[in-house]
This record gives C-alpha cells, structure tokens and sequence, in this order.
C-alpha cells in the first residue's frame, strides 16, 4: 500500500522507463507496477462509482422507508443466528478435526470446505433436497412434526448457516493448530477431563481465532445471496435479506438498490475496522 | 576415551548398594508405598525400557543425552504417552490402564506450560477445582501454595508478567497443589538463565526435600542432577546403563557419556593387581589392585603433558600421543590426544604456550598411579 500511495505521489512517468523509488526500498519496476495499479483501480473504482451516483439527496428518504428497515432488520437478525449456529455446533466440529485423529478426518475436511466453493444457488439446491417438505428429513419433519423449513425465516437462517459455518470451522481449526496441544496435557495432569480442559483451557485460548471466525461468517452470512433465495424464497419481510432486497430494488427502483447498496457496504467497512486488530494476532 | 563399556553391565551391581530396603517396604506382590515401574514404550525404531523404583520422599533423577527417552518416561508415568508394555504401580494402585487425569500425578513442565489466560493463583487453583473443590476453597488452597513458595505477591499476576524463576515456582505450585503422589519435573531448570538458575537451584532443592511422595525429574545437566535427586538413574538409547548415589556415578562413570558429563577419562580393561590391560590399547597402572574386568577412570587434570619424552619421571604411566584439538574449558585448556591412547588432558594456558602445543603436535603424556582410579565393571 505505501509503496504505491508513494508511487502515485511522485506523478506519472515522463517518458522513458522509469522507476518509483520507495523509502529506503529497492525500485518497483514497472511490468510489476502497472499491473498493480490496474488491479487497485478494478477493486476501488465500483465502490467509488456507488458513492458518485449515490442520490444522496433522497437518500434519508430512501432509507427511512418501513421496507428498508424490514430487510435490514431481517438481515442482521439472520445473520447473527446463522453465526451463534455455526459458532454452537462448529466450533466443536473444528476440534474434533484438528484434535481427534480419526479414519478419514482428511476426507471429512474436504466435505467441511465444499460449501466455501460450491455455488450458494446448489447449496441452497441440496438444502432443499435435504430439508424441502419432500426431502429426506424434511418430509419426515413435516410429517411427524409439522415443521417446514423452506420458505421461512428459520430456513434464511439455515441456508446461511451452511455457507458461512466453513469460514468459521476452518478458522478455528486454523488457531486450534497453532495452540500448544502441551495446555492440554497440562491441564490432564491436573486432574481436568477432556471437556473441562477444553472449556477452561483451550478455549479461552483460541478465543480471538473464535472471533476472527465468528465475525467472517458473520460477514458472509449478512451477503448470503443464492442459497438463500433459493432455499428461502424471497418474501419481504419474512425471507427479503438486504441482498435479495437490492437485486429486487435494481429492477424497479435503481436508486433505492444504491442506497440498500451503500448501507450494506457501510456494514461491510464497519466489520472489516473492527476485525483489522484480530486479523493481526489472530492464526 | 576409546572404550565404549557394554553398557548393560553392572547396572543390576550399581545398584544394590544404594537401595534402602527398609525405606521401600514393597511386598512380593508390588504392594506397598512409593513407585514400582517399568516402562516400556516402543515408537517406530525406538525402544524405551526402564525399569524405575522409588521410596517416598525420594527424589530420583533420569540421567542422559538428548533422545535417550528421558521425557518419554517422564509421559508414560504421567500416562500422556499410552505405554507399550511393563507395569505402573504407586503406592500399590495400578496406574497404567488410567487416564492422566485420573493419576495421583503432578507433572512440573519444561517450559512450565503456565495457562497464559490465567492469573497464577489461577493456574495453582486449577487443579483443586477439577479435584471437586469450590472456587472459594481453591483459591484458598492456592494462595497458601503460593505463600509458601514466596509467591503471594505475586498472586494476581498473569503468567507473562513473571519472571523465570516465579514461573517455575508458581508451576512447581500448581503441580504440587493436587498433592500428587508422584511428582514428575521435566528439566525443571532447562529454561532459565544461568544466574537464576543457581537460585532456583537451591530453592528447588529445598521444596523436593520436603516433598513427602515420589519425585522424579528428568535432566540433561549432572550438576542439576546431583544437586537435587538422591539418586541418579542414567539413560542412554532408552536403556538404563547406570543407577547409583550422584557421587558414586560421579566417581565411578560406567560410560563415556557419564564420564564425559562428570569431565573424566574412562576404559575398561583386564585388572592383574596393580595393573590394568586396556581392551584395545596399552596397560595402565593404578594405585588399586583388582582383579578381572574394570573400569579406570582419571580426570584430565591429572594428565601431565611433555614435549620430549621425559626421564626418570614416577609416572608409571606414560604414553605418546598427538594433539587433535584444542580448546578452552574454563581458564584451561583442554587438549584431545590420540595415539597410544586417547585421552583428554587439562592445562594452564602458560604451559601450553610454554609447551609450543598446536594440533598435531606430538607429546609424551603421564599419569601418576595415584591419580587413577579403578573400580569392578
């Protein structure tokens, strides 16, 4: 980052190659540099374009409509329920891959990173096999209990939860590798079962990784897109996260989907500041 | 030191002496007080088996080079390595098939292992809050440990916060807080700088000896071995190759580790009275007649170097040798011989100037009988 605020600072190349120099640092050659700056400028010029063409006049307007708030609310309330689900059953899923050796805990992990790169729209496809009024639990849910998840705001949560619980596993598995296993044996030693020595010990120990996790699936969860309007459909109010909200808005009205879409990325830049500090100890 | 005794020797002979079987008190069946072992844990290649016994209030130290087996033991007693074979008896309760939280045991880490969130009263009530006690009455117990290990000052500090020495004890607290039966100190001093260490040192002594149960510490360094332990059990290659009193293993090395560890020469030879046919080289003279095989042991300070073969001296014991290194030990300089025999030798730093002394330069080196000393293999 310095080296390029430097190099923009020092004005464009006049003719010949030549070279940035940086503070006390070897010259950046060019075949580096351009492509550096284009890369820069493909990342930051959208973002800006959203702030230029911003209504910023309507805007208060805008964003005070009951529809606004409805999607907003409904998306932080998803979001934060996805991630105390992925926190309940995958922080535990993160221990038993990084401290239990077990047969095919190589293949377990994979199955626990598909969902990073599978397309949400399949995730929110194989839910609905899984979890539909026809699938093959969520018939016999609906059929014994009379609980159906698609559709509702229960299934947002879900759908959520199974894109960003990955983040958070491999995250926590990542800080539960790096801590000294030897705590664990210590607190053994002192008379503590497994359980206790992982709530009294390892726990508090990877708590910034805990965190650090937490907050990625958080992150993902709240811009969840594809499983979501698949699994959960797209009912204001009740599924209409700020996503589906900004694609809808985009149809009929585009000012209101810059709006939707500056809130979220004021959201997105909150998070991004409240975990730089993690990101730095954080394994 | 050419010789390489089988190591397995002697180690039963050793031993015998040293026991108190009045202290002991085990019955036939492996009842009674104190800990009755053999440990045998077999990884890959490797082969630990040790058999290890000790009274309570005993301290007794392993001995030996870095991946002799030494931690392992050390986690096979505390049950954090599975053993392979063998038996585990303390006070007469078997403990092998036990979980480490289940065992009478308090292990003191290398490098302490101090819970990093906690503070030290903390780390010390740990223990007697997983054995059942109330928060109130754990703290309450670790503040007395703390106390009595000069640490009450230092209660509310987290570990970071300490320094070496204080870490060490707030650890030996923790350890010492479940009241284990069995108190496991790996290289209790190995993280510490050398002029903490000397205090330590002596605190430590002083703590072990009023240490009621068993302690076994495992070291690399004799000089904490002998100051602590009671008893010195040496391990190389996972096997035990000598046991005894520290000054007994110290003045009667039964293998060039030892020998080297306690800075003497050591072979092994054929005694016929005065004299000692070594197995591989030349004859010694030593001050003690024996017969059959031994061991000679001298340090090499008692080695006198020449440059030109000198006459009508008293040493019996003479040899020519070539210089194969040099260096300074302490105000010394230590020169490595070969030839003849190989031996290490000790002088000023004058006389080695005076001497003209450069590696491969050739000398006539003597060694007073009285000097020596020969033991039974």
């Amino acid at each position: 980052m310095t080296e390029l605020d430097v190099g923009a600072a020092t004005g464009p190349p006049k003719g010949g190659p030549r070279r940035v120099r940086t503070r006390g640092g070897p010259g950046v050659p060019l075949p580096l540099l351009l492509p550096a700056l284009i890369g820069l400028a493909f990342l930051i010029v959208p973002l800006v374009a959203l702030l230029v063409r911003a209504p910023w006049r309507s805007m208060p307007e805008l964003l005070t409509s009951a529809e606004v708030w409805q999607a907003l609310r409904l998306s932080l309330v998803c979001a934060t329920a996805a991630t105390a689900v992925s926190l309940v059953i995958g922080v535990p899923l993160a221990w038993l891959l990084a401290r239990v050796e077990f047969p095919g805990r190589g293949l377990v992990r994979a199955l626990v990173t598909l969902p990073l790169v599978l397309p949400p729209v399949v995730g929110g496809v194989a839910l609905l096999m899984a979890l539909g009024r026809n699938g093959i639990i969520g018939k016999s849910l609906d059929d014994w209990f009379g609980i159906t998840l698609p559709f509702t705001t229960t299934g947002v949560v879900i759908a959520e939860a199974f894109v960003a619980m990955p983040f958070l596993v491999i995250s926590v598995e990542g800080t539960l590798r790096a801590a000294d296993p030897r705590f664990e044996e210590a607190a053994a030693t002192l008379g503590a079962s497994r359980f206790t020595a992982f709530r009294r010990v390892t726990l508090p120990l990877i708590a910034p990784g805990i965190a650090a996790g937490a907050v990625l699936a958080w992150a993902r969860a709240l811009g969840e897109f594809g499983a979501t309007i698949t699994f959960a459909g797209n009912f204001p109010g009740r599924t209409q996260t700020m996503p589906l909200a900004v694609y809808l808005a985009l149809q009929s009205d585009p000012e209101a989907a810059i709006a939707l879409s500056l809130v979220l990325l004021a959201v997105s830049i909150a998070v991004l500041a409240g975990l730089r500090d993690r990101w730095m100890t954080a394994g | 030191m050419t010789e390489t005794p089988d190591t397995a020797h002697g180690t039963r002979d050793a031993r015998a002496p040293h026991r108190t079987p009045d202290a002991r008190g085990h019955g036939p069946d492996g009842s009674g007080t104190g800990l009755d072992a053999r440990l045998v844990v077999e990884r890959g290649a490797f082969r630990l088996d040790v058999a290890l016994t000790a009274a309570p209030g005993e301290v007794v130290a392993l001995l030996g080079p870095n991946g002799a087996g030494k931690t392992t033991a050390l986690r096979a007693l505390a049950g954090l390595t599975p053993l392979s074979g063998g038996h585990l008896r303390l006070d007469g309760t078997a403990l092998e098939r036990m979980p480490p939280e289940s065992r009478p045991v308090g292990v003191v880490f290398q490098d302490y292992l101090l819970f990093p969130h906690l503070t030290a009263l903390d780390n010390v009530a740990f223990g007697p809050r997983c054995h059942g006690a109330t928060k109130a009455s754990a703290r309450e117990q670790a503040a007395d440990w703390l106390g009595r290990l000069g640490l009450a000052d230092h209660a509310g500090a987290k570990p970071r916060r300490l320094s070496g020495g204080q870490a060490q004890r707030v650890a030996l607290a923790r350890a010492l807080a479940t009241r284990p039966r069995l108190l496991l100190l790996d290289e209790p001093l190995a993280a510490l700088d050398a002029r903490t260490r000397l205090e330590v040192r002596s605190q430590l002594r002083r703590h072990l000896a009023d240490f009621e149960a068993v302690a076994v510490l495992v070291t690399h360094d004799p000089l904490d071995a002998m100051v602590l332990a009671d008893r010195l059990v040496v391990v190389e290659d996972g096997r035990i190759v000598q046991e005894g009193a520290p000054s007994d293993v110290a003045r009667r090395p039964r293998t060039d580790y030892i020998a080297q560890l306690v800075g003497l020469n050591l072979y092994r030879g054929e005694a016929d009275g005065h004299t000692v046919r070594l197995d591989d080289g030349p004859s010694l003279t030593t001050a003690e007649a024996l017969s059959g095989p031994v061991f000679v042991a001298f340090p090499p300070s008692a080695v006198t170097l020449h440059r030109d073969r000198p006459a009508g001296t008293s040493a019996r014991n003479l040899w020519h040798c070539e210089i194969a290194g040099l260096e300074t030990h302490g105000d010394q300089i230590r020169a490595d011989l070969r030839g003849e025999l190989r031996l290490a030798a000790d002088l000023t730093t004058v006389a080695a100037a005076e001497l003209d002394l450069r590696p491969g330069a050739e000398v006539w080196a003597t060694v007073k009988a009285t000097q020596t000393h020969a033991y039974p293999v």
